[in-house]
This record gives structure tokens, sequence and C-alpha cells, in this order.
């Protein structure tokens, strides 16, 4: 499995809750992709967080501004506007929520 | 769930990728109340815009003032009028700092040696005939002389009824001075008579319009979707309107639901500090607007709303390739 190299370095320090911590943020930032974005025929379960969303969901700055709303209200932390062209995927951007709240303890 | 590449085959999928990223933001500006032509049917003058607010005169405010801009995200100013060229020094502020587009009615040539790259985009109303009633001279015979072989100018052609049957003669003109052209529809904002459009006239104009793409393709730059969603107000069985437009300022933009539309949009006023209403016209009905640039970015702005059909989606791919290749975003 996939861990994001950077999660060791929180100060959880605790590889097992921070690979589930990655899966259950996955499927929340898929979740709210799905609602924000009205995808059809894609669940959160379903939903491969490794897609790339602008080259292939079509996502748009607009539409990355209006779920960087919601994460920031789900998650309290901001997302740079600078930063969203490197949110390429659903795994990427989990990571870097997850690199944000470790910042911020 | 539909995604790009299993709608597109390779060579689209190449295309896509070309545009996909390139996160355009434009704002538009007047440069100046004045102009040296009053055309009929001109939004600017008919609509009082020239009066809204005075003109901003001290130079260090308009450097000020793109800088300000830039650090707002816009990544493409678009100088509008009055006539741009009246005020070369604050088209040079814009254009020192950001990529610029300029459009003029040309009967002043943009200096090359000052602005070498940046784009012109040329206004004409039609044939030496009807440039002479709704705009009191031929200006193609100027602006032609003015931009003959420029690579980075090309026309902005709005058709009106009264040119069915006579655009390709004015394509060929262009042609022949080493142009391109664009076209977009006029909206007659001052109902001069036989100007405004009757529905016959746009499934008309609509065949012309294709016609013309078909015959001159090095020439006109446009594409099919466009030329259906600007006659017929409507884009994927959605109708053009105040509560679809895209290029509405955004910090006026009280709709609710909010649609799909430009992020950070502003059409300033020459003050710096008083902004329009729109992309065009303050008072303008929306409901027969024919602004060519608002219904492309409302197609451009609903990209996710095409990722359902191969053909809905090779169509924005169209579309967006044409607004990047009129304001030099990519090659011709
Ligand atoms: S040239 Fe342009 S700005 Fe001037 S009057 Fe005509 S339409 Fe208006
Ligand atoms: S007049 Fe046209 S461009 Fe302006 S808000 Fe209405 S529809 Fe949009």
């Amino acid at each position: 499995m996939f861990v994001p190299a950077k999660c060791f370095s929180l100060k959880t320090n605790n590889y097992k809750f921070m690979s589930n911590d990655i899966n259950q943020t996955i499927t929340r930032i898929s979740e709210i992709i799905i609602n924000e974005l009205k995808l059809e025929d894609v669940t959160p379960e379903t939903f491969n967080p490794d897609l790339d969303l602008i080259d292939e969901v079509g996502v748009d700055s607009m539409d990355l501004a209006t779920v960087a709303l919601v994460l920031r209200d789900e998650y309290g932390i901001r997302i740079d506007e600078d930063d969203y062209p490197k949110l390429t995927s659903v795994r990427i951007i989990a990571q870097y929520i997850i690199n944000k709240l470790g910042d911020k303890e | 769930m539909k995604t790009v590449s299993s709608l597109l085959d390779e060579h689209w999928y190449e295309r896509y990728k070309n545009i996909s990223r390139l996160n355009i933001r434009s704002s538009i500006y007047d440069v100046t109340n004045r102009c040296n032509l009053r055309c009929k049917g001109c939004f600017f003058f008919s609509s009082g815009e020239h009066e809204v607010a005075a003109e901003e005169n001290d130079m260090g405010k308009w450097r000020e003032f793109v800088k300000k801009e830039m650090d707002r995200g816009v990544n493409l100013a678009i100088l509008i009028g009055g006539e741009p060229t009246l005020c070369l020094d604050r088209v040079e502020a814009f254009y020192k700092k950001l990529p610029t587009f300029c459009a003029t009615n040309g009967l002043i040539k943009v200096p090359r040696d000052r602005f070498p790259d940046m784009m012109v985009g040329i206004s004409l109303w039609g044939d030496a005939e009807d440039e002479t009633i709704l705009r009191g001279k031929d200006t193609f015979k100027i602006s032609s002389a003015n931009y003959e072989g420029d690579p980075h100018a090309y026309y902005l052609y709005t058709i009106t009824p009264k040119q069915l049957g006579k655009t390709d003669k004015i394509i060929r003109k262009i042609k022949d001075v080493g142009l391109k052209v664009h076209m977009q529809l006029l909206s007659n904002d001052e109902k001069v008579d036989g100007f405004s459009w009757h529905p016959d006239e746009l499934i008309a104009v609509r065949a012309e319009m294709d016609g013309m793409l078909d015959a001159y393709p090095e020439t006109v730059i446009s594409s099919k979707y466009y030329h259906e969603v600007i006659t017929t107000g409507k884009m994927l069985d959605r109708s053009f309107g105040w509560m679809e437009c895209p290029s509405v300022t955004e910090p006026l933009d009280k709709r609710n639901p909010r649609p799909k539309r430009l992020i950070s949009f502003i059409r300033w006023s020459s003050e710096l500090q008083t902004m329009h209403r729109c992309c065009t016209s303050e008072t303008r009905d929306c409901s027969t607007c024919k602004d060519g640039a608002a219904h492309m970015s409302w197609v451009m702005v609903n990209k996710r709303a095409h990722i359902k059909t191969t053909k809905d989606l090779q169509n924005w791919i169209e579309v967006y390739e044409m607004f990047a290749k009129l304001y030099q975003f990519i090659p011709w």
C-alpha cells in the first residue's frame, strides 16, 4: 500500500493509524468531490484516488475552489490557491491535508 | 463515471491536455472613455458607460493598479474602451506586465516597436456600406493598411443581419491582406432599424458562419459549436441569459444559485475604481445578448457538463482552443 513518506513526520508516529487515516481521508474527500461536483455513476468506494482530477475528471479551478471551501470547513485548514495546480488527485489532496494537519500540531 | 480519456482518442486527448491546465483568468479594462469614432450600436456609448466615471490620468496609479490586478490572479488583460490606442501609455502599463489583448477600431496603428507581440483585435462591422451607415466611415481601408500581414492581429468581424450573403466577400478581403478573423454577432443595443436579429436570420447566419469556417479554415478562427451556441442561445439544453452568464463582474455577482463563472472576473472603468456589471453593456437585455466572449466563456466554464459524450467533449475542446488562439495562449 502506498503511504505518503511525509506521514512519518507527523507527530502521532503511528504507521497503522496513519494508513487508516489516509484511507479514511481519501474516502471522505472522494465523497465531498462526488457531492460537490455532482459526479455521476461513482461512489466514494469506487472512486479511483489516483485518477488525475484535471486530465481525467475535468475538474477546473472553480471546482477546486468549491471543494477547497468544504475541506476548509471539514478539516479546519486553508488550501492556498497557489497549491491548486499540485492537487491533481484525491490521494494527493488527502496527503496534503494530513501534512497540513500535522504542521498544525 | 465518464473520464476524459474514455471519450477521446489519442489525438483529441493530446489536444485536451494542451489546454486543460491553462487556467486563464481574464479581466476587462476600459482604457479610456474617448473614441475617435462614434458607431451606432456601440454599447459603450449607448449605455452611457463613458460617463459613469472620470478617467484616471495619473500613470503611477495605472501601474499600481496593474500590479494589484496581478496580485488578484489576473493573467490576461483584455483592453477595450473607448479606443485604447488613444492612450498608449496606459496600454503599455498592462503590456509590460501581463499577457495583453487590445481591442481597437484599427484607425491608429499600435506601434510594433513598442508592442511587438501584443494581440490586437480590430473591429469590423461589415462591408463599406454597413460600416458607413453604422460607423460613419469604411474603417477597413485604413485598418487593413495599418495591419496588413501582422501575425499578432486579427479582425473581430461583427456580423449584422444586413451582412447575410456578404460574409464571403469580407472574409476574402481579410484573407487577402494576410490577417485572420473571428466572427461575432451584433447585439444592436441602440435598436438601429433593420439590425436586430430575427429567428430565421439566426438560422441563416449560423449556416453562413459554418460555411466560412469550412471555406477558409486558415483564416477563420472559430468553431461550429460556438456558432451553434451563439445563434441559438442554447448549450446542452440550457438557455443563455442572466442566470447562466459567466461574464458578470465577480464582486457584483449576487446571483443565487451562482452559475459556473469566470473566476475573479471584473470589468473595470478607466477610473480604476468603478466596476461595470459585465463584459458588455450595463443596460443590455440579457435575453437578447449576443456577446461573443460571454457565449464562448459559457461553454468554457462548463467543461464537466461536456464530459458526457465524445462529441460534446470535442465541441468543448474546439471552443476552448478557439479562445486560447484568440488570446495567444496557443499558436494559431
Ligand atoms: S470604435 Fe468601438 S468604442 Fe469606438 S464608438 Fe465604435 S464600437 Fe464604440
Ligand atoms: S448583457 Fe450579456 S454579458 Fe452582460 S450579463 Fe447579460 S448576458 Fe451576460
